[in-house]
């Protein structure tokens, strides 16, 4: 179930025609409406946009978590109508188990999957190697960083190498330092593993560094108003990202869009 | 990518290991220093907090003591009122062997209903939580059974289940369910929605995510109100003991009483207090090996910083 780029000829992620309207007691808000979004095996989509504008709503509807109030979605050629098993999931905070080990957080994954335990272990200690998290094995996360949690968080997203990962807002309240380092890990994760990224972010500079493509998004209720591709090669040095002009420019561009309001 | 984890380590917190070289983590797979070390520093500095928390009460104590024996001495108060310290030294160990067995009688009601209310008052929170239609249904009612006064169904226990152990015991269970629930709800409701969406995601069924992330997440609140549940079921049993009963240290009281004995009686009280005391720290040592992880019972200090 587990290759990395699935053999299926069409898109990892397809939404059509998405709205998400939530009913409370008196009123009713449209948190998306009328978004079509398309991402091929191996892509790093980023989408960027003002907060409240749904972008999370979306994430939540690959996963299948929230059912759209209309329109169709599909993960891997399959119409989302439950949970999807195929993903790995990054949240904002790590929301690690405070009782268990680093190792015996990542391995959650398997246990709820029910994965054999010496391939999992193997893996889990290659995805610590390859986060940078030797030597931590043992800690419990109230012992770590906030980056380091948020690595132990990823490592476990990736334990049972899904074939789309779907990050929201990973970075977000991590300092900026930290941030840029884990950007730089990301980029060179996802090209290690070929993974579909579909990340979801506020900063345009994260935006623009990680992603092939970027899909900005309107004030609630959000739309996709237009779509940059990022003509950078998938290797990124984040130094040399930040001064290539190409990156300047693209940054330019969606931070006029979003000061505009996004309104057209 | 290495040497970030070597960039990491530079921001360790050192300064319990005052004397060591600032910790590396090398790709071998050392171990972060600093992190289970020192255990006999950290029991020394244990002990004097200890100490430092229970000097004041102590002092108290002695004083309330003090002022007893004193006036008891002196006969303020005529000694079948108020005993000495003596009197009541000389029956409990006169008396020794038929208070023990007492003792052991209000204990065995008094742990045997706490036991039932835990697992009942955790089988109802579970039903409450997972359920809406049983919340509905079962949360008024239980707060309704709350404000009747279950001393006063005492009585009507005695009648029902006769004077044998049933009627303590369920009095105990009435008195001390509502902390375990409460409790109970509050603490499965704790958990971290985004993690029950993350346990969706892998596929896990309710009952997997109950054991390894739900109940877990529960734990600190739950045994919160254990402790509050254990102190109550004493009172239960004792109750009980009081409406009818053949033996237990509630009847003994009644008999001291009766006979104007108060040095029996004293001596009673403090068995009383005892097991409560007794009890009570049994269960904050289950809490300390159940979840050393929590907040509540860690003084350690964060391993990284950054």
């Amino acid at each position: 179930m587990s290759t990395a780029t699935p053999t299926l000829t069409g898109a990892a992620v397809d939404l059509t025609d998405l709205t998400v309207r939530f009913q409370s007691k008196r009123s009713r808000t449209t948190a998306v409406t009328d978004v079509s979004l398309r991402v091929d095996p191996g892509e790093f989509v980023t989408i960027v946009g003002p907060s409240g504008c749904g972008k999370s709503t979306l994430l939540k509807i690959v996963a299948g978590l929230v059912a759209p109030t209309s329109g169709t979605v599909s993960l891997l050629g399959r119409p989302v109508r439950r949970p999807q098993q195929d993903i790995g999931f990054v949240f904002q905070r790590p929301a690690l188990l405070e009782w268990r080990s680093v190792r015996r957080n990542i391995l959650l994954q398997a246990e709820m999957r029910g994965l054999d335990r010496s391939v999992a272990a193997r893996r889990a200690d290659e995805l610590i190697a390859l986060t940078g998290l030797t030597g931590f094995e043992k800690a419990l996360p109230h012992e770590l960083s906030g980056g380091m949690q948020q690595r132990v968080a990823l490592c476990r997203a990736l334990l049972h190498q899904p074939p789309v990962l779907l990050m929201d807002e990973p970075f977000g309240a991590l300092d900026a330092l930290t941030r840029e380092q884990l950007n730089t890990e990301l980029n060179r994760i996802w090209r290690d593993t070929g993974t579909t990224v579909l990340l979801v972010t506020h900063s345009i500079a994260e935006a623009v560094f990680l992603g092939t493509r970027v899909e900005v998004m309107s004030p609630r209720p959000g739309r996709i108003v237009r779509t940059f591709p990022v003509d950078i090669p998938p290797e990124r040095d984040y130094a040399q990202v930040m001064s290539d002009a190409r990156f300047d420019r693209l940054a330019t561009q969606i931070r006029r869009l979003l000061g505009a309001g996004a309104n057209h | 990518m290495t040497h970030r984890a070597a960039d990491q380590s530079a921001g360790l917190v050192t300064d319990d290991v005052p004397a060591a070289a600032p910790p590396t983590v090398d790709a071998a797979g050392g171990s972060p220093a600093g992190g289970n070390a020192r255990p006999a520093t950290r029991a020394g500095s244990r002990l004097l907090r200890l100490l430092e928390a229970l000097w004041r009460p102590a002092l108290l104590l002695a004083a309330l003591f003090a002022g007893w024996w004193f006036a008891a001495e002196r006969e303020y108060m005529p000694n079948y009122l108020l005993p000495t310290p003596g009197q009541v030294w000389a029956t409990m160990t006169e008396d020794w062997s038929f208070l023990m067995r007492n003792t052991y009688v209000t204990l065995y009601e008094t742990v045997i209903g706490f036991v039932l209310a835990a697992l009942l008052g955790l089988g109802t929170a579970v039903l409450i939580v997972y359920s809406r239609t049983l919340e509905k249904a079962v949360y008024p009612i239980v707060l309704f059974a709350q404000v009747i006064p279950k001393i006063a169904i005492a009585p009507l226990l005695v009648a029902w289940f006769g004077v044998g152990l049933t009627p303590k015991v369920v009095l105990a269970v009435l008195i001390a369910f509502f902390p375990v629930v409460i409790s109970g709800v509050a603490g499965l409701r704790s958990t971290d929605p985004e993690l029950l969406d993350l346990s969706a995601t892998m596929g896990a069924g309710p009952w997997k995510t109950f054991r390894k992330i739900r109940f877990p997440h529960a734990l600190p609140h739950l045994m919160s109100g254990l402790k509050v549940a254990v102190t109550l079921a004493v009172v239960g049993a004792v109750v009980g003991e009081f409406v009818g009963a053949e033996e237990g240290l509630g009847y003994v009281l009644l008999v001291a009483n009766g006979n104007l004995d108060a040095a029996l009686l004293f001596a009673d009280l403090f068995l009383m207090s005892l097991i409560g005391i007794v009890l009570f720290a049994v269960v904050e040592v289950a809490e300390a090996l159940l979840i050393p992880w929590h907040a509540s019972r860690r003084g350690g200090v964060p391993l990284a910083t950054s």
